[in-house]
Formats: structure tokens, C-alpha cells, sequence
């Protein structure tokens, strides 16, 4: 009556390193792991080997010796007696600010051309249609090479701008115009825009080299001070609305608090705005705008907002019909559906490939490459890395920084992912 | 009754009136969907501005469009006799001139029937993978293909007995793939040693004996196959082939090189470009990224910490940089990272380096699909006992890669958008490299709404079909029971 054998002996055969899923896991893992040692140690073993060749060391010392060269848009000071580690932070702000621009004004223009392709007007429909089909099937690099070639040549040189007596004797006016009421002039140079400048300025505070404008730090306070007080205010608003069913007026109590702080700070510190003037050869005061800072945005807002346009319009279809209508049957008016059913929904669909639209957007911040404009990859990755010949040491410190931005940005979609997501179960 | 009582009864029913004129026909449309409130109204009212600005700004520059010229100066010269001094208009014949620059960059004038072919010859490739199911639009795309190959050979003037023997061999391809596209599987695989032969010319043997290691995987696949297990064979399949080609490939090659030289005039990589090269790197990169993808996409799903581990790390790191980066480490890194005085063509290196970034992209689209299919799948393949590959092949991967088509394919785009980046490490590609120097001769000096919508305008044309190709393959894959 006995089992054939019984129960099999817990034993160990070598045969079960292959045959017995319990360990063929292991087994292969084993390999792996020998494999990639192997790789890496023959990848290391090559570097090391090619730098003994070219006599070259492996060390980020060069961040610190002088860097020697010029930065023509630089938003923290910088001289090319500075080193080439502030260069490299020189050409990060540059692609941050590239970034962020194009991130704010790609998705605000994004979501108009989203909503319009949606409406019932048949014409409209179709037009916004065809920018997104164009945009999004024609490489980004058409578009900033498009861009700036058009702002560079086929507007008129500072010259042309210029007024001489001759000229007002004879009644002449230049061949060229100023735009926005003489304050902003457009050359093959560059746009050359009003500047803002504080009359009572309350200078620049910081450690060391790192130093910031105390003015625009000042107004970023205020501004953020008054949008608390405002949340605040609209929330109390809304708990008295909860507890006796009327809601207090606020809309004058809020555009009294977000904007007298900041109008009286600007009063206070003297703001004005200083025009450029056209002066013997070029404009002088204001602040000229590279065209390559405006081809790159323009040509990246374009292109992105086009993608964030489809995934505006997919958000939103992506909500059942019932929703509105079951909305629509308890008696919210439309715009209240649209705030409180339908967007806080769609914004759950729409929010992840956004932040991966701005995560792309970034990266292709890199494509300034195509027009000179001096970003992190044009000052760390070109002119330090070919003055120095640190081909190694320059490149891998870029893809870190730009695989800092990336993961950063993918982290906080995490975050807010772990925060919206549909809790189940 | 009391019928007396009235005066009048109607005892049929009356016809339905016409609706108002404003409630029909072209009207009702108006109404409806272009002035329906105030709000559309002006909405209508500024697109029809607008598209009368853009019209009426850029109308005469097509019309007065120029043909032949033999410099920027002589055009403008003809539309200013033409149509007046201040008229403007577009100066194609720079395309006219340009146009083999443009398509294959500085490929030897003579050879140019070599890529005509290649390309052609990849529809037939194609068409078993693609195409199968569907024989109107393949006749359709394949009528397409032979027109525009005809039209290509007879433009760049090709001697008549390669054009012809080309059009004649293409014809029985093609015929092929019309009638029976299955036959035409084993073109799919030997398709790449061929294009390359055609594409880099050079010795045949060479990569005859590059495709003689795939018979040698699977002769010793299928001869191990009843004594060990799937995975033991297949290991030593992919041994054997590898040992084929780092030992016994090479001498082979130059062996039958010696025997019987056949082969074609070598043409080096730094004169490819324009749409060849844009077209050379990306269709190798979409090929290879899919199964690269899929194998990442398992890894990062696997149970295995390591596998999981690299596959995220690889993953996660890639989609990090920016393509340009990767590039430049492909031109610049490269050389340290390989051992001393190899150097492999640059070209090669780049669709490496392109593959791997769209393997990453396309590794997390199919995750996204595997997360999307429902855990029963994975429970019903492991209930009727299918080993790992078995249950991936027949009803994992086949779903998942399903629902992930429209984002496979809006990353073959990318891709396909994405190798004109090449231009920033030297290579040739159409908008950027050929641009630049038809712009820097002194014929074409300051030309630049011409190359860049006649660049653009091909750019559309493959992204738009690619993108419509998926739309329909995802309407008639579409299985669900609603």
C-alpha cells in the first residue's frame, strides 16, 4: 500500500539548476551577472587603456581653470575670465529657461488648438486639424531652422532703422519700422525689447559668485504672499457658503489682494521700462533677444503644442458623454460642469503624457545645437569640451545632469500619479 | 353622428410641408456647424481671415513658381518678367538641379539604380509582414512603388541596361508579392544582406557569408532541439552562429572572393545621404528596435531581480538623455570605449545608438500594453501548462502588442523624425547637411522656404502614411465583443 518511492527526497541534483524553475532562475541570473561584470570590466579596461594611450587622465579638474571664451546670453554673470564650471552653469540656466518657457507657453497654446478641434465649428475643426497633422509629422528640426532663418534673413539690418538729418529734410522715413508704439525693433541681430529697471533698486544679495537680484526676488515674494491670502480668503469664503448656504462676494476682494501688493511694490521700487534706441550702428538700452533663444522656443512651441493638442482633445473625449449629462440632470450649468465633472477627471488622463510631452520638450532643448544658441550642451558639450578635449569626462557629466532633469521631472508625474490615481480596492 | 355638426372633415392626410429655407441643404449646414451662436460666428469669421491672409500672402508665390533656372538671380529674374518687379515667386528649379542631392546625397551618379532598387526591393520585403492580409491596398501601394521607381530611374538617367534588367527583376518581385505574399518570407530574411550589398556594393561573399550564420543557428537549433531543451538549443544555436561569425565568417568571405569575384563598385559611407541615409538609418532602426523593445519590455516585467534591475537601469537611462547625446557618443566616446585601433564606420555606429533609443521608447509602450492586459490572460497560458516562451508568443504578446500599435508606431515617427539629428555628427541627412550646402552655393545662395517645404513636404508624406497605416491596423485588429 505504499507510494511508489514515497515523497521525493528534498535533494539537490545539479541537473536542477536547469531543469527545476526554483533554481533556473538563479542559473540564469548567475550568467547574467557574469556577463555584464565581464562587459563592463572589458568596457573599463578599454577606457583606461585608450587614455594611457592619449596620455590623457581621467579628472574633472578643468571646471575649474578659465574658461577664456564667450557666452552671448548669460543670465547669471559670467566673463570668459570665469571658469568653465560656471560656463557649464551659465548654459544650464539657458536650457532651463529655454525649457520652462517653451513647457508654459507649448501647453497654454496646446490646450486652446486642443479645445478648438473639438468644437462643433465645422471650419475650425478642420484648421486646427491640419496644424496638428503638419506640425506633428514634419521633423522639429525644420522648424527651428525654418524659424531662424526667417528671423535672420529676412529682416532688415540695424542700419535700416537709422533716421539722419538728410533724411528728416527730405521727408524720408527709414526703411524700416519699430513695432509695439517704437518699443520693440526686430534686425537681422536680434529683437531688441524694452528692459525693466527699478530707479530705487535694492540690489544684489547672495554667497560668492552665486548672486541674486533682490528687486525680482522681492515681487516673487509679494506675488506668492498675495495668492496665499487669496486661497485662504476664497476657502473661508467657501466654508461660510457650506455652513449658511449664502457665499460671500469675493471676486473684488481678490483682485484687490493680487494685485495692489505687487502694483504698490513696482510704485515703490520706481519700475519703469528703458526702450531701445537706435543709436549711430546699433539699438542700445533695452535688451536684445537672440534670435536663436526665439527660433528655438518659437520652433519647440509649435511642434509641442501640437502633441499636447492630441492629448488635450483625447482627455477629454476620454470622458463618457454621461458624465455631462448626468451633470447636466442635477442642474450644474455648463461651466460648472466642466470645472467640477469634467476636467478633474480628464486631468487624470491628460496630466501623465503631458509631463512626458515637457519631459521630451527638455530634452530637445538639446537642438539648440542647429542654432548656435549656447545651452548647456553648446557650453559644456561644445566649446569646453573642444577647447579642453575632455570628450569623456565632458560628456558623461551631461548626460548625468540631463538624466538628473529627466528623473526629476518623472518623479514629480510619480508623485502626482500616486496622488490623483483612482484608488481601488 | 355628429358629423352635421361640422362644417368641414379631413379625411386624408395632408403632404409634410418643405422645411424653411433656413432649416435645409447648404444653409441648415451653415448654420449648424459654422455660425451657430455668436461665438462661432466670430470663431468662423477669424479662420476665414486668416486663411484668406495666408492665401492671399502666398498664392502668387506658388503661381509665379519657377522650373528653370539655373541660379536664385535668373529666377527671380523670370518672375519679375513674368509678373512685375515686386511680385514674388517660388524657385523650384533649385529642386529641379538639387533634387538627386537631396534624395541620395552624394551616392556615386552612376550607381544611383542601386538604392532605386534597394528601396523597391523592400516593399516586396515588406509586404509578407505588413501587407499580408490585404490584397487591395497592396496592389495599390505596389502599383505606387513601381511608378515612382520608374520615374526615379528614368530621372537620374540611368543607362538603359541596368534600368532595364532593375525594372524587370522588380516587376517578378513585386509579381510575387501580389500573388503569393507569403512566399515571399524568405526575401524578408535574406532582404538585409541584400540591401547592404546593393546599398555599400563591395565583395558579394561578404555578406552571403553574414547571412550563412543564421543557417548555422538553426541547423544546430533544430538538431539539438530533440535531445535538450528549447533554451539549451537555442543557446547553442546563437554559440555556434556567433563562433561562425568571429572566427570562420571573414576567411570564408575572402576565400570565395578569391575563387569567384563577384561583386559590385564599393561605395563608402560618407557618401550617403539625404532621404537614403534618413531612410538607411531609420528603417534599420525600426527592424531592429521592435524585437529589442519587446525583449526590454520582458526583462523589466521579469521576476528576476538582475534582469528587472539592468532593463530598468538601461531603460530609464536612455529615455533620460537626449538623442543628440547619444549621438555624440556614438562620433566622440566610442573610440574609448572599444578597444585600441578599431574603428567601425560611423553610420553603422549611429543606427546602433538610434536603435537603442527607440528600443527603450518602444520597451515601455509595450509595458503599457502587458500592464493593460487583464492577469487571467497570463493565469489561462499558465493553466494550460505553456512554458514562458510559449505563453509570450501565442497569447501575451500578440494582445499586448495589439493595444500598443498606435504608441509603436508614433515611435517609428519619432524615429523616422529623429535621424535627421545625424547632421550634428557630420553625417549628410536631407534637411539639415544637403540643405546647407545647396544653400552655401553661390547659385542658391539665400534660398530657404524652397528646400525646407520640398524636404518637409517628404517628411509629411511617410510620417502621415506611417500614422495612417496604424489607424487601420488598429481597425482591423479591433476584436472587442461591444
Amino acid at each position: 500500500m505504499a507510494y511508489a518511492g514515497g515523497v521525493p527526497k528534498p535533494g539537490f541534483r545539479p541537473s536542477m539548476l536547469i531543469y527545476d524553475t526554483r533554481y533556473r532562475s538563479l542559473t540564469i541570473q548567475l550568467i547574467v551577472l557574469v556577463l555584464f561584470a565581464f562587459g563592463v570590466s572589458w568596457l573599463i579596461n578599454n577606457v583606461i587603456v585608450n587614455l594611457a594611450a592619449k596620455d590623457r587622465t581621467f579628472d574633472y579638474g578643468f571646471l575649474w581653470n578659465r574658461a577664456g571664451y564667450d557666452i552671448n546670453q548669460t543670465l547669471i554673470p559670467y566673463t570668459n575670465d570665469s571658469t568653465h564650471g560656471r560656463a557649464l552653469f551659465v548654459g544650464l540656466v539657458n536650457t532651463l529657461v529655454v525649457a520652462a518657457l517653451g513647457c508654459f507657453l507649448a501647453t497654454v497654446l496646446g490646450v486652446i488648438i486642443g479645445v478648438l478641434r473639438l468644437s462643433q465649428n465645422w471650419l475650425i475643426g478642420r484648421l486646427m486639424t491640419v496644424y496638428v497633422e503638419v506640425f506633428r509629422n514634419i521633423p522639429l528640426l525644420l522648424w527651428i531652422l525654418l524659424s531662424f532663418v526667417i528671423l535672420t534673413e529676412t529682416t532688415p539690418s540695424p542700419r535700416d532703422f537709422r533716421v539722419t538729418d538728410e533724411m528728416i529734410a527730405a521727408g524720408q522715413a527709414p526703411a524700416a519700422r519699430m513695432f509695439l508704439n517704437d518699443s520693440v525693433a526686430i534686425t537681422n541681430r536680434g529683437m531688441n525689447v524694452p528692459a525693466p529697471l527699478f530707479r530705487r533698486s535694492l540690489g544684489m544679495a547672495g554667497i560668492g559668485e552665486f548672486q541674486i537680484s533682490l528687486n525680482f526676488l522681492a515681487i516673487f515674494a509679494v506675488i506668492g504672499a498675495s495668492a496665499i491670502v487669496n486661497r485662504r480668503m476664497v476657502r473661508r469664503a467657501r466654508a461660510i457658503q457650506e455652513e449658511t448656504g449664502v457665499r460671500p462676494v469675493t471676486w473684488w476682494k481678490s483682485l484687490l489682494l493680487l494685485f495692489v501688493p505687487v502694483i504698490a511694490l513696482l510704485l515703490a521700487l520706481g519700475f519703469h521700462l528703458e526702450y531701445p534706441r537706435m543709436t549711430r550702428f546699433n539699438f542700445s538700452g533695452g535688451i536684445e533677444v537672440l534670435h536663436s533663444f526665439t527660433a528655438l522656443l518659437v520652433a519647440l512651441v509649435l511642434y509641442t503644442a501640437a502633441f499636447i493638442a492630441e492629448i488635450v482633445r483625447a482627455g477629454i473625449m476620454a470622458i463618457p458623454r454621461g458624465q455631462t449629462e448626468a451633470a447636466f440632470a442635477l442642474g450644474l450649468r455648463p461651466g460648472r460642469t466642466m470645472n467640477l465633472i469634467i476636467l478633474p477627471q480628464a486631468l487624470r488622463v491628460i496630466i501623465p503624457p503631458l509631463i512626458s510631452q515637457y519631459l521630451n520638450l527638455t530634452k530637445n532643448t538639446s537642438l539648440a545645437i542647429a542654432v548656435s544658441y549656447m545651452d548647456l550642451r553648446g557650453t559644456l558639450g561644445g566649446v569646453t569640451l573642444n577647447q579642453t578635449g575632455k570628450e569623456l569626462e565632458s560628456m558623461l557629466l551631461m548626460m548625468l545632469i540631463y538624466l538628473t532633469i529627466s528623473l526629476m521631472i518623472s518623479s514629480v508625474m510619480n508623485i502626482y500619479n500616486a496622488a490623483v490615481g483612482l484608488k481601488e480596492r | 353622428m355628429a358629423e352635421s355638426n361640422h362644417a368641414f372633415v379631413r379625411t386624408a392626410i395632408l403632404p409634410p410641408q418643405a422645411p424653411p429655407l433656413t432649416e435645409k441643404g447648404a444653409i441648415r449646414w451653415l448654420r449648424e456647424n459654422l455660425f451657430s451662436g455668436w461665438f462661432n460666428t466670430i470663431l468662423t469669421l477669424a479662420a476665414l481671415w486668416a486663411i484668406y491672409s495666408l492665401v492671399s500672402a502666398s498664392l502668387p508665390w506658388w503661381l509665379n513658381g519657377v522650373w528653370n533656372a539655373g541660379s536664385l538671380g535668373e529666377c527671380r529674374a523670370i518672375v519679375a518678367e513674368r509678373a512685375g518687379p515686386d511680385a514674388t515667386g517660388a524657385c523650384w528649379a533649385m529642386v529641379r538641379d538639387r533634387w538627386h542631392q537631396f534624395m541620395f546625397g552624394f551616392y556615386p551618379q552612376d550607381q544611383y539604380w542601386r538604392p532605386t532598387i534597394a528601396f523597391g526591393l523592400l516593399f516586396a520585403a515588406i509586404t509578407p509582414v505588413l501587407f499580408s492580409g490585404q490584397k487591395r491596398l497592396r496592389t495599390f501601394m505596389l502599383i505606387g512603388v513601381v511608378a515612382f521607381l520608374v520615374a526615379t530611374l528614368w530621372l537620374a538617367t540611368v543607362p538603359m541596361l541596368p534600368a532595364g534588367l532593375t525594372i524587370i527583376l522588380m516587376l517578378a518581385v513585386l509579381a510575387l508579392a501580389q500573388v503569393r505574399p507569403a512566399a515571399l518570407m524568405w526575401f524578408t530574411v535574406i532582404y538585409p544582406a541584400l540591401a547592404f550589398f546593393l546599398l555599400w556594393g563591395g565583395s558579394f561573399w561578404v555578406p552571403a557569408a553574414a547571412m550563412a550564420g543564421l543557417p548555422v543557428l538553426l541547423l544546430a537549433y533544430r538538431l539539438l532541439l530533440p535531445w535538450t531543451g528549447v533554451g539549451i538549443a537555442a543557446g547553442a544555436g546563437i554559440g555556434l552562429a556567433l563562433l561562425w561569425w568571429a572566427v570562420l565568417d571573414a576567411p570564408v568571405a575572402a576565400g570565395l572572393a578569391r575563387l569567384a569575384p563577384i561583386g559590385l563598385e564599393p561605395v563608402a559611407s560618407d557618401r550617403f545621404g539625404g532621404f537614403l541615409l534618413a531612410l538607411t538609418i531609420g528603417v534599420t532602426a525600426i527592424s531592429f528596435s521592435l524585437p529589442m523593445g519587446i525583449l526590454l519590455a520582458l526583462g523589466r516585467q521579469s521576476d528576476m531581480l538582475l534582469i528587472k534591475t539592468l532593463s530598468v537601469g538601461f531603460i530609464e537611462f536612455i529615455r533620460g538623455v537626449p538623442l543628440i547625446t547619444l549621438l555624440f557618443t556614438a562620433s566622440l566616446l566610442l573610440q574609448y570605449f572599444l578597444p585600441p585601433n578599431t574603428n567601425f564606420d560611423l553610420i553603422l555606429r549611429v543606427i546602433i545608438l538610434v536603435t537603442f533609443f527607440a528600443a527603450a521608447y518602444i520597451a515601455e509602450v509595450i509595458r503599457g500594453g502587458l500592464a493593460a492586459l487583464p492577469r487571467g490572460q497570463y493565469e489561462a497560458a499558465n493553466a494550460l501548462g505553456l512554458d514562458y516562451w510559449s505563453a509570450q508568443r501565442l497569447i501575451i504578446m500578440p494582445q499586448a502588442l495589439k493595444i500598443a500599435i498606435p504608441g509603436i508606431v508614433s515611435t517609428f515617427i519619432g524615429l523616422f523624425k529623429d535621424t535627421t539629428l545625424v547632421a550634428f555628427v557630420g553625417l549628410l541627412d536631407p534637411l539639415k547637411g544637403i540643405t546647407q550646402i545647396v544653400r552655401a552655393d553661390i547659385a542658391w545662395k539665400g534660398i530657404y522656404w524652397e528646400p525646407y517645404i520640398f524636404v518637409g513636404a517628404i517628411f509629411f508624406v511617410i510620417c502621415f502614411g506611417m500614422s495612417r497605416y496604424s489607424m487601420y491596423l488598429e481597425q482591423k485588429l479591433k476584436r472587442d465583443h461591444r
